[in-house]
């Protein structure tokens, strides 16, 4: 059987306990939220923290709040479950209520959480193994080693953003609050990614995620489209999220197109994003958008399913993702 | 060429024991009816034990430290900081159990830890262990190999290339494990009288069986030196013998193995494994109960499943699409060690011929070793990679000479009770029935070919594929002459039946048959018989659970137990009710005057009467499956006592776009002669449907192969739950099942095979179904979504619509394969020996 | 905080109170295992790739090999072992015996523990809806149809319908 590595088990009661346990232990110390993701890789040697702070017991990191703006502040302790299945959340972002419920499966959507999500280590079929297959290997630059099997050569890891809800929630311009020693600040989602496969985040190591804000639902539309092997378990080998914007004249003001299991971070699709605004969304146009996405992407031989299979029906999601939006 | 006689075993002149096979289904109470498995309840009430929920006092608990390297040398091992921590209690390494093994006589080329030389990355090195897992683990972690590392042998064409270094130094030559070549017939002249000639180059990539238990065993050592093991296995007799003989000199009859209830197996426990050996040794050693259960990874390490196999077929036909000659090469990558591999090897080739009248007949195959988890049976072992290559070309002719798939099945078909060109005795033969079935059930006439489009502009299309499969193998793996399966009978005054015998039940029912069995012919309840099974100190020898052999050749040796405790009784109970013992009837818990049904006592009496008469009641009932028409070497592969026949219809449903497909309807008939229990039939036939499906769509061994700066690393891709993918409750399709019973006289009451054959057609027709709906041929398996885009996108650039491997020389390895055997068939006058015998090289393993 | 090491701490495991000494980093899975000898959940990959392990905490389906011991502690936890009551099983086992829903049985006790949870609150699931329920739970003897229709006929039964398993499913078409 894989089993964790000892540590000693922290359940703080408020958000500024955590911080400073954090804070105390360093590097030996990690938050665990819903465990889904952190403990398969303690399992497998990924991580050792010798701390490990759990959240459950931080009051308010629960509820599903809805702000008098419109605005719904999702608590990063949140099951996914629970938000898969929120009537409310459902009505109001049904974009987000399926990229959530496109997450694995419902076992470990009961016990996954919105902020573990939102933090997902990043995945790569070289490191995503156990001690003794890496080992085989001599490891890998994100553990252990020195190279990136990906790409020997390069300098940087390539490691590939996998959650299905963080494609999404950039592009829906949402928003993240974070809790540190020196108090809250929130930032754009967008910002709290790094194109990194080891430094995936921006935020310090003791920074907290503590919700999740998504806009009010007014004046855009969102749609996920995820692309996998089977219809469960699997992580994204492509995740389009698409957040449209238009005026009264189905116009598009504004767009956002982020792709995520194609780099180490949900890559902006700029280019079709230029394309889009100014003009409807018509067959051609989002056909167009489509062949336009994959430029900045970054796909590479390390998910599952052909690397250039992916690269080549990425433009038929990114515009199937796009006439969702419609 | 159809027999005269029918096929069966013939002992003296006389028959052998009828098997009931022609007992209507009116007259018998429980067979063929829905009645729980014998072990049902336990398993939902979560109490079935398995190896790893077993303790003992004081176990240890141990683990393997295996090969980082694909190919190398030991040059030494420094365990002494493992020994040092505190908590382990024993450390061995490869010259502590010097012995070889091997399921096969002819390749007894494993050791429990490899003692100078590893071949892949997952080779066992040493053994740990210690008081806890956790400990046992970090020892691993603290041991010290070093080696010189050599070339690795990668795949096919890499082992047929490469001469040195070998793998082993057995085989055939260089890296070529086995070499059969064997000529049926008048191949020339099939050549000649073919009307139309079609050569194709197929590829199946390997898979495995993913059971949901990982491997698992417990060994105890007691003070009077026997030794008890209880391990994860569907071969208790096999482990039993390897156990004998690594642990030389302790004699085999100190030595007990207890076939534990499987979580899974599909042939992937059905070799003895180098953590079972090691367990074993290790309770020796520390005088202690030592328990390893195997990770996830591990598992894939284990292995054995389906071979990669690279196919070349060519076929002549007539225009009418009748087979004059076939001429098949499978190449097979075989892994790092024997495994069953020449059985494997003759299986790529054995089968072709049972489901359509081949008229000649040439087969060539080469197994290679290569560094990888070594490969071996997995359900259909060997045949279902020549099965999705022969379904597919036939759809391919059918279509290049305007034909339905379905009718060149038809005509082709082989015949009943009849020989085949390469001496397999074909009994009963339901595969017509199974064609018609699912042709009519799917609207295959209406609606193949008319590329329907669904409401999200996928294409539909349906594919048809037919298959055959063993009821056993014919001969032992070991050449004996004694009996394949073996039951005892103990009938107890309480009225307690205990039936006795070595099978294995692995979630297939095989614990159960004997029961339906036993309770039919003893006109009692089966659910009341206590069956005892797989435990060789207790149960008289099955061979295994293997090439579907359990329900013929247990069911025959219990049939044959029960009927003579019949006999028994029959006899008492005649004495003492002054009935002739031919009148007396047994039924619904009695034996009864048939003539004066009142007149009569209840079984339990029954016992009772013929016990006082009689002394203690027991019987025994053996089975040998009868003789092979076969005499040429290599055709001991491929005879069976019977042969199942299974047909599919698959639809799916393409997206041309992005050549992502679903499966939203199977349409299976399996002709299993007759169902012993029509509810588990189903679930054999939906399992294979299932099992099938997954190799379709996306089970694959893949490898990684990357060099860096000098080093190649070459290790298994995926050897996870998670990213060795297989079909979730999602994909499982809607299947429209049909039970064909022709029942074969050579089976419990006419039983054939189940829940193997009907695995097969799954390939091909997913394939086949491809091409219905959109016009490309994937010639690989699995036939995954990229394959489909592949050969989607080489259809719209101009190019053959088609994805596989090259179909040019360079398709497949240049091997000299020598002479072949030639072989007359049935029809030419042939005996079943071969008039030449070429010399070839030959060296069993050490 | 709890240490590294071992300490003790009551379970409420099938209704029971289990007084057990574990350290923190013991999974529930670990615990129920090879401190309550409760053997019934199963393991098959420890990863949670495969739901083999699936127990109930607080009527929720979840994967034990990832949850630890020490978060389920004053906490309704169920295992396969407490689905019967006294020596009758559930019509859900009942149905997974009779239509032969468990072969090897492995992956059983994970299925069951998912289905229970999906019939206490949704009585009449559709046949989509059992499938996304079991969408976690791997089986590789069953293909899963017997499954489904296990679930599907203690439903009908749970609601005191009459309920007879189909033709179709026992004998073929």
């Amino acid at each position: 059987m894989l089993r964790l590595p000892t540590f000693t088990y922290h359940r703080p009661k408020t958000a500024t306990e955590a911080v400073a346990i954090a804070c105390q232990h360093g590097k030996a110390a990690m938050y665990v939220a819903g465990g889904t993701d952190l403990y398969p890789n303690m399992k497998r040697r990924h991580q050792a923290p010798t701390q490990v702070i759990s959240l459950q017991d931080v009051p308010g990191l629960h509820a599903i709040d809805w702000l008098p703006d419109g605005r719904c502040a999702i608590g990063s302790m949140v099951k996914l479950s629970k938000l898969e299945h929120d009537a409310k959340v459902k009505a109001a972002h049904p974009a987000f209520a399926h990229a959530v419920r496109e997450i694995s499966t419902p076992l470990l959507r009961n016990m996954g959480t919105i902020g573990g999500n939102l933090l997902l280590d990043t995945r790569c079929t070289y490191y995503d193994q156990t001690h003794e297959w890496r080992e085989s290997i001599d490891f890998c630059m994100k553990k252990d080693g020195a190279i990136c099997w990906v790409a020997p050569g390069s300098p940087r890891c390539w490691a590939v953003q996998s959650s299905d809800t963080v494609p999404l929630v950039c592009a829906m311009e949402a928003e993240v609050e974070l809790v540190g020693r020196d108090g809250v600040r929130t930032i754009k989602a967008g910002d709290l990614y790094r194109d990194d496969g080891i430094q995936y985040l921006t935020k310090k190591p003791e920074e907290l995620l503590t919700r999740l804000i998504l806009p009010a639902p007014t004046g855009w539309k969102a749609s996920y489209l995820k692309l996998r092997r089977r219809d469960t378990y699997d992580f994204p080998v492509l995740g389009v999220g698409a957040c449209v914007w238009t005026d009264a004249a189905g116009t598009v003001t504004k767009a956002n197109v982020r792709l995520g299991g194609a780099g180490s971070y949900a890559i902006p699709a700029t280019e079709s994003e230029k394309l889009l605004v100014g003009n409807k969304l018509t067959d051609e146009l989002v056909a167009a958008a489509g062949s336009a996405a994959m430029k900045p992407a970054r796909t590479m031989d390390n998910t599952d399913l052909d690397v250039y299979w992916r690269r080549k029906v990425a433009p038929v999601y990114v515009a199937r993702a796009l006439l969702a939006c419609r | 060429m159809v027999l005269d006689q029918p096929a069966g075993r013939v002992e003296d002149g006389k028959p052998a024991a009828p098997w009931r096979h022609d007992a209507k289904k009116e007259d018998l109470k429980h067979i063929g009816k829905p009645i729980r498995k014998v072990d049902a309840r336990g398993k939902v009430a979560g109490l079935t034990k398995f190896a790893d929920d077993l303790t003992l006092p004081r176990m240890l608990h141990m683990k393997l430290l295996r090969s980082t390297v694909a190919h190398a040398e030991i040059v030494s091992i420094d365990a002494s900081k493992a020994a040092a921590l505190p908590g382990v209690k024993g450390i061995l390494t490869g010259k502590d159990l010097p012995i070889p093994f091997g399921i096969l006589p002819v390749s007894q080329d494993e050791h429990a830890l490899c003692p100078d030389k590893v071949r892949f990355v997952g080779d066992p090195v040493v053994a740990i262990a210690a008081t806890e897992e956790e400990i046992a683990w970090e020892a691993c972690r603290l041991v010290d190999v070093q080696y010189r590392e050599l070339q690795t042998i990668g795949g096919i064409h890499e082992a047929a290339a490469t001469d040195e270094p070998r793998l082993h130094d057995y085989g055939v030559r260089g890296n070529i494990h086995r070499l059969e070549n064997l000529e049926f017939g008048d191949l020339q002249d099939g050549f000649a009288r073919a009307e139309h000639v079609r050569e194709d180059t197929f590829f199946f990539e390997g898979n495995t069986h993913l059971p949901m238990e990982q491997h698992a065993t417990l060994a105890h050592f007691d003070k009077d030196g026997k030794l008890t093991v209880w391990s994860s296995t569907q071969t208790p007799h096999y482990l039993h013998r390897a156990l004998a003989r690594t642990l030389h000199p302790l004699p085999a009859h100190h030595i007990r193995v207890v076939a534990i209830q499987n979580g899974g197996g599909f042939g992937g426990k059905s070799d003895p494994f180098n953590h079972e050996v090691a367990a074993a040794k290790m309770a020796m050693l520390t005088g202690r109960p030592v328990k390893i259960a195997l990770t996830r990874e591990e598992v894939f390490w284990c292995h054995r499943g389906r071979h990669p196999v690279l196919m070349r077929s060519k076929v002549g036909v007539t225009k009418t699409g009748r087979i004059t000659a076939l001429d098949f090469q499978s190449y097979l990558d075989g892994g790092a060690y024997g495994s069953y591999g020449t059985a494997s090897t003759f299986y790529t080739g054995a089968l072709q011929t049972v489901t359509y009248a081949v008229e000649n007949y040439h087969f060539r195959g080469a197994r290679f070793f290569t560094c990888k988890a070594p490969c071996g049976p997995k359900r259909g072992h060997g045949t279902p990679q020549p099965r999705f290559a022969l379904e597919v070309q036939l759809d391919k002719i059918a279509c290049d000479l305007g034909l339905d798939p379905a009718r060149i099945r038809l005509d082709n078909l082989a015949p009943r009770d009849s020989l085949t060109a390469n001496f397999l005795r074909i009994g009963s033969m339901g595969l017509g029935a199974c064609i018609e079935k699912v042709v009519a059930g799917s609207g295959w006439n209406e609606r193949r070919g008319k590329r329907e489009v669904t409401k999200d502009g996928r294409i539909r299309g349906l594919g048809l594929a037919c298959s055959s499969y063993l009821s056993g193998a014919g001969l032992p793996i070991y050449w004996n002459g004694l009996p394949h399966s073996g039951v005892q009978l103990k009938l107890d005054r309480s009225g307690l039946v205990t039936a006795f015998c070595g099978s294995t039940d692995i979630g297939q029912g095989s614990d159960s048959i004997l029961g339906w069995i036993i309770g039919e012919v003893l006109g009692i309840d089966p659910l009341g018989i206590k069956v005892v099974t797989s435990d060789t100190d207790l149960t008289p020898v099955d061979l295994g659970s293997y090439s579907s052999r359990v329900t013929v050749m247990t069911g025959n040796a219990a049939m044959q137990a029960a009927e003579r405790a019949r006999d028994i009784l029959q006899k008492g109970v005649a004495e003492k009710l002054g009935v002739p013992a031919g009148r007396l009837v047994f039924a619904d818990e009695r034996v009864f005057d048939a003539e004066d049904p009142k007149k009569g006592m209840t079984f339990q009496e029954a016992i009772v009467c013929s016990e006082a008469r009689f002394g203690t009641i027991g019987t025994v009932g053996s089975y040998t499956p009868p003789p092979t028409a076969a005499k040429f070497r290599g055709g001991g592969v491929g005879p069976s006592p019977s042969y199942s026949y299974s047909a599919a219809v698959v639809e799916v449903e393409v997206d041309p776009e992005t050549g992502i497909y679903r499966v939203p309807h199977v349409w299976m008939a399996h002709d299993i002669g007759r169902a012993l229990n029509a509810a588990v039939a189903m679930g054999q036939i939906e399992g294979s449907v299932y099992m099938g499906l997954g190799e379709a769509m996306m089970e694959e061994m893949a490898y990684r192969d990357r060099s860096h700066k000098g080093k190649r690393v070459f290790v298994h891709k995926i050897p996870s739950m998670l990213e060795y993918k297989s079909p979730s409750a999602l994909e499982m399709p809607k299947v429209t099942t049909y039970v064909i019973e022709d029942p074969d006289r050579n089976g419990p009451f006419g039983a054939k095979e189940v829940g193997q054959g009907p695995l097969l057609p799954m390939m091909p027709a997913v394939a086949n179904a491809i091409f219905d709906a959109v016009g490309v041929r994937v010639d690989e398996i699995p036939c995954s979504f990229e394959k489909v885009f592949a050969a989607l996108q080489a259809k719209k650039d101009g190019k053959e619509g088609r994805y596989g491997p090259s179909s040019g020389a360079d398709g497949v390895p240049v091997v000299d394969f020598g002479d072949s055997l030639k072989i007359k068939t049935p029809w030419q006058g042939g005996d079943g020996t071969a008039w030449n015998e070429p010399k070839r090289e030959k060296k069993a393993a050490k | 905080m709890s240490e590294s090491k071992k300490a003790l701490a009551t379970f409420q495991v099938n209704g029971e109170p289990h007084e057990v000494a574990f350290a923190p980093h013991k999974t529930l899975l670990e615990v129920l295992r090879e401190e309550m000898n409760l053997t019934g959940t199963k393991h098959g990959c420890e990863l949670g790739e495969c739901g083999t392990c699936t127990v109930q905490v607080d009527g929720v389906p979840i994967l034990s090999c990832l949850c630890l011991a020490v978060d389920a502690v004053g906490k309704d936890v169920r295992t396969v072992e407490g689905l019967a009551q006294a020596s009758e099983l559930t019509p859900l086992q009942h149905c997974m015996a009779d239509l032969g829903a468990a072969q090897c049985g492995y992956c059983t006790p994970g299925v069951l523990m998912a289905a229970d949870a999906l019939l206490k609150h949704n009585p009449k699931p559709t046949r989509d809806e059992i499938k996304e329920a079991l969408a976690g739970n791997l089986c590789r003897c069953t293909g899963y149809l017997k499954i489904f229709e296990a679930v599907e006929l203690a439903a009908a039964r749970m609601r005191g319908e009459k309920a007879e398993p189909s033709k179709e499913s026992i004998h073929g078409s």
